[in-house]
């Protein structure tokens, strides 16, 4: 028989409902796994008690015939979503022994659906980061390694805790949140597949906010429609959220029929970046070639603002976070350095309480926001992400969904990168138009590099269009015929 | 009204601009559910939202918005049916977000005027340049602790409106009578209570100094110019401050000062360099706020008469004067009141014992007119007695001062009392030849050309009469007996 802790969600689904095995024993395999996988620091707060207690929950519905949608699925929760009674960080040491008295949307969605919670998820400190390496609570581990090759690998970012556990089963799925590509890049880089819905898809209450108007819950699981499933549960429209949207939420496993016949396929030129790995370009080409097969034609389209969208990222993000992470004062929650007058606190707090990379993205967004430069670049970087998301409307006028890499690199050794911030920031070079344009997007491993790591593939869809993202990401999925750890 | 001052070098103009923060009437705060009471025991008003709490969102409130278009229409502005919220990034302990949801450059109404009244009797009309909706702070209290600040939360997230005149004003009264205006606008709105001893009314004042007619001189705005007494002491200081600096050769600094009502002067807060750079920008949490001109139409269509109206027609249908449309109309239930007693009675007469009698013995006894023991239809009860010469006007001011006390009809009371004029002329005349004949000495000399004497008459049947003979008819006939 597969190890519990190998099936993925919708078989653990069929087994829980055949009798196969209980909640608490699904649960418990995991547990277990999760203290043989210290060593990824895939979690910042383990919830163990917690857990079993709703397994047996999920145990005692299931025998009563009250099974829920997901009723008794472990999961990973990013440490991002407040959860009532459960420390919640974002990884920071500002937030360091933080315990909402809420429960954030999105996990209150889960937990309605059955799920079981195991712990809070490793991140980048307030999302910010491409290599999880930006935690107050440690680096988070990639599973894989290279071949013949013992160097910790990074699992991606900023959902890289999430990554990590789902794909060393430490976790049959987790909860994530995109900003630039936080969901796409760790889920390729840790070879899972993830997904970032339309912006406004997902409430955003009760998620610690990094980019207002860029930020976007979404799942990351061992299958395309693992993802479906989980997606389907936290969808919706919240009154408390004024940016989600008042959309029926469509049955999104329903749409992973296979049948692409007739679909398609955008392929963007500007995509084609000087310095990319060959073996990129051969997946890239090799995605082509699975879903001409299948029936989908492809095309060549032009987004002619890509080279922007970094630098426009760049500025907008920051600006907001310089924003949003003012709260974290020490006035009224978390960490306070109790030194001198209120000015004292204030600096010291947040000189202490915040991270290099955190205090680096505030300084920028301070600065963008600064009378006198404000038009400069946040007005100038607003102008251009309009131009951007009207790149994709052309674009979607001559094709159903976009293909592209998901990032210009496998996962690459923890320290790397480190030296120069820009070059971090390019690994989201692929991921943040689509977040600019607040569009699908889905991440699914398709393939190895030379070295033996995952590199995934990227189908952005029409804003609302999840169904088409799925389905074409499942026929990679499928043809691919990749094998996960 | 433009009040100059008199320098040692000249004359000097006072150039006045107002910031009035007005809190809203609602039940909730503009971007949460958590109740608005003032008043109540310190953080017990407070929701997740406006204790900034990770993760949470502001909702906008749908009854703020109505309550800030029903203002916008009140002050005769510009309603914006497109409007953006925007963040104003600063910090300070009872800020909790560290960032104030307020308007900056799409604000929900724009342009308009209102006239206010002066105290000479004259209308001067005053530019509005904008009103926007914002959040209100929490509070910082220092005084539980000798060296801790306290911050209450109750009116974190508090909807306020901030109405920006155009720096139109002129010298304290128009200043005074530009926030009596605006006070009594949003009260006739039910928009805000206007209690500024309670904070609900607040004023910022900006101030600057010009030869007359000349370029705007550099301005200090005045903060904490919390009564309407206030504003006036802030503005005289302020105006002499600058003379005095200005006429020494020396400049204005543009500043924020605050206003100390204990010690009576302006000191600096902040300079220009310190100021804060706000960093303002759309709040992305936020939708750009529309609405349809429709609505605005329906909550025009549903707003009462405007003091300004009540004014003009009080003086157009009842032929008041100008001061006594305006003393009337100065709050909405003295208006209503009044215009119950005048229901089917002499308006003027109405008006006259409204305002000299009424409002006199109420202030007199520390009573509201809510809590007047006279209502409306007895009042108009007793004018109507007047006017059909049931009573003399003298004898009215006696049952008044009864019905004060006891609360009863006038004319319970004139009956009661037997106080019913005489106007009878059979009666009278009775009455008046006793006088005659119990007098003949001073019959003999008014015939003999002392004429003077008709008023020892008239007063002499008067007071046999109790002062119930009409004065008219006494007059008319002693006339006629005296030859």
């Amino acid at each position: 028989m597969t190890k519990l802790t190998d099936l993925t969600i919708e078989q653990a689904l069929n087994g829980l409902n055949n009798k196969d095995f209980t909640a608490v024993e699904l649960t418990q395999v995991h547990i277990d796994a999760m203290g043989v996988h210290k060593g990824l620091n895939a979690y910042i707060t383990d919830t163990p008690e917690l857990a079993l207690e709703q397994a047996s929950a999920s145990d005692v519905r299931r025998a009563s015939g009250d099974a829920r949608p997901l009723d008794g699925i472990p999961l990973a929760i990013k440490d991002l979503f407040c959860t009532n009674g459960v420390q919640t960080t974002a990884a920071s040491r500002i937030l360091d022994g933080f315990i909402p008295q809420y429960e954030s949307t999105v996990t209150q969605k889960l937990f309605d659906d059955g799920i079981v919670m195991l712990g809070k998820a490793n991140l980048d400190e307030f999302a910010m980061g491409s290599a999880n390496t930006t935690s107050y609570y440690g680096n988070v581990i990639n599973p894989w390694k290279r071949d013949g090759d013992d160097a910790e690998l990074t699992p991606g970012g900023s959902s890289g805790g999430s990554a990590a556990a789902v794909a060393a089963r430490i976790a049959m799925g987790a909860t994530g949140t995109d900003t630039g590509g936080s969901i796409r890049q760790p889920a390729a880089f840790c070879g899972i597949s993830g997904i970032k819905p339309t912006y406004g898809r997902c409430s955003r209450w009760g998620t610690i906010a990094f980019a207002s108007s860029l930020d976007q819950a979404g799942t990351l699981a061992r299958s395309v429609k693992d993802n479906a499933l989980l997606l389907q549960s936290i969808s919706g429209y919240d009154a408390k959220d004024s940016t989600s949207a008042n959309k029926a939420v469509p049955d999104f496993a329903a749409a992973l029929t296979g049948d692409i016949k007739g679909k398609v396929i955008g392929i963007p030129k500007e995509y084609r970046m000087d310095g990319m790995p060959d073996e990129i370009e051969k997946l890239w080409q090799q995605g082509i070639e699975w879903l001409e097969a299948a029936g989908a034609t492809t095309i060549e389209v032009s987004l002619p603002h890509t080279k922007y969208a970094l630098p426009t990222y760049y500025v907008i993000a920051p600006a907001e976070a310089s924003s949003n992470l003012a709260r974290y004062d020490g006035v009224k929650f978390g960490y306070r350095a109790d030194e001198g007058d209120l000015t004292n606190m204030y600096e010291i707090t947040r000189a202490q309480g915040f991270g290099e990379e955190v205090k680096r993205r505030i300084m920028i967004g301070t600065y963008a926001l600064s009378s006198g430069y404000y038009d400069a670049y946040y007005i100038k970087a607003q102008k251009v992400r309009r131009l951007i998301s009207q790149d994709f409307i052309a674009a979607f006028e001559k094709c159903d969904v976009l293909l592209t890499p998901t990032a210009p690199s496998a996962a690459f050794a923890i320290g790397e990168n480190e030296d120069d911030p820009i070059k971090m920031y390019l690994n989201d070079v692929f991921t943040v138009p689509a977040s600019l344009a607040g569009l699908p997007a889905m991440s699914v491993p398709a393939g190895l590099d030379a070295g033996g790591l995952p590199l995934g593939l990227q189908v952005i869809g029409r804003a609302w269009d999840e169904e088409t993202v799925l389905k074409v990401s499942g026929v990679i999925e499928n043809l691919s015929g990749f094998k996960g750890l | 009204m433009a009040k100059l001052v008199k320098g040692e070098t000249g004359d000097w103009e006072i150039v006045i601009g107002m910031e009035i923060h007005a809190q809203i009437t609602a039940e909730s705060k503009l971007f949460s559910g958590a109740p608005t009471k003032f008043g109540a025991a310190p953080n017990s008003q407070v929701s997740l939202v406006d204790a900034a709490m990770p993760g949470m969102l502001p909702v906008l409130n749908e009854k703020c918005v109505e309550q800030a278009i029903r203002t916008g229409l009140g002050i005769n502005s510009k309603i914006n049916t497109y409007s953006v919220f925007a963040r104003k990034n600063y910090f300070y302990p009872d800020l909790p977000q560290g960032y104030q949801i307020s308007q900056f450059e799409d604000p929900i109404v724009g342009e308009g005027e209102i006239e206010i009244d002066l105290p000479d009797g004259s209308v001067k009309v005053i530019g509005i340049t904008r009103l926007h909706l914002e959040q209100d702070a929490g509070k910082s209290v220092h005084d539980q602790h000798p060296n801790k600040t306290y911050v209450d939360l109750n009116r974190s997230g508090c909807a306020l409106m901030e109405i920006v005149s155009e720096p139109d004003i002129r010298s304290p009264e128009e200043a005074i009578a530009y926030l009596s205006k605006i006070r009594m606008i949003v009260r006739y709105l039910e928009t805000c209570d206007g209690n500024m001893d309670e904070g609900s009314m607040r004023a910022d004042v900006n101030i600057s100094m010009r030869r007359p007619n000349a370029e705007l001189g550099i301005r200090a705005e005045i903060k904490n110019v919390n009564s309407l007494k206030a504003v006036g002491q802030a503005i005289e200081y302020e105006a002499i401050r600058q003379v005095e600096i200005l006429e020494s050769g020396g400049e204005v600094v543009q500043e924020t000062r605050l206003w100390d009502p204990v010690k009576l002067e302006t000191r600096s807060m902040r300079s220009k360099e310190e100021a804060h750079d706000y960093r303002y920008f759309p709040d992305p949490d936020l939708l750009p706020l529309k609405f349809s001109q429709d609505w605005v139409d329906e909550i025009k269509a549903s707003l009462p008469e405007l003091p300004d109206q009540k004014k003009h027609r009080f003086m157009e249908d009842f032929g008041l004067s100008h001061y006594d449309a305006s003393v009337l109309i100065a709050e909405r239930s003295r208006a209503d009141y009044y215009e119950e007693v005048a229901k089917g009675h002499d308006p003027k007469l109405a008006a006259n014992w409204v305002i000299n009698e009424l409002l006199g013995i109420l202030k007199k006894n520390e009573k509201t007119l809510e809590q007047s023991p006279i209502s409306a239809e007895k009042l108009g009860g007793l004018i109507a007695l007047i006017s059909d010469d049931t009573i003399s006007g003298k004898i009215a001011k006696d049952v008044f001062a009864d019905m004060f006390k006891n609360g009863k009809d006038a004319l319970d009371i004139v009956e009661e009392k037997g106080l019913k004029q005489v106007t009878d002329s059979g009666a009278i005349e009775a009455l008046i030849d006793e006088v005659i004949a119990s007098n003949p000495d001073n019959v003999a000399k008014y015939k003999s050309g002392k004429d003077k004497l008709f008023g020892f008459f008239v007063g002499q049947v008067m007071k046999k009469s109790q002062g119930k003979a009409n004065p008219a008819a006494v007059n008319k006939l002693l006339k006629e007996k005296l030859g």
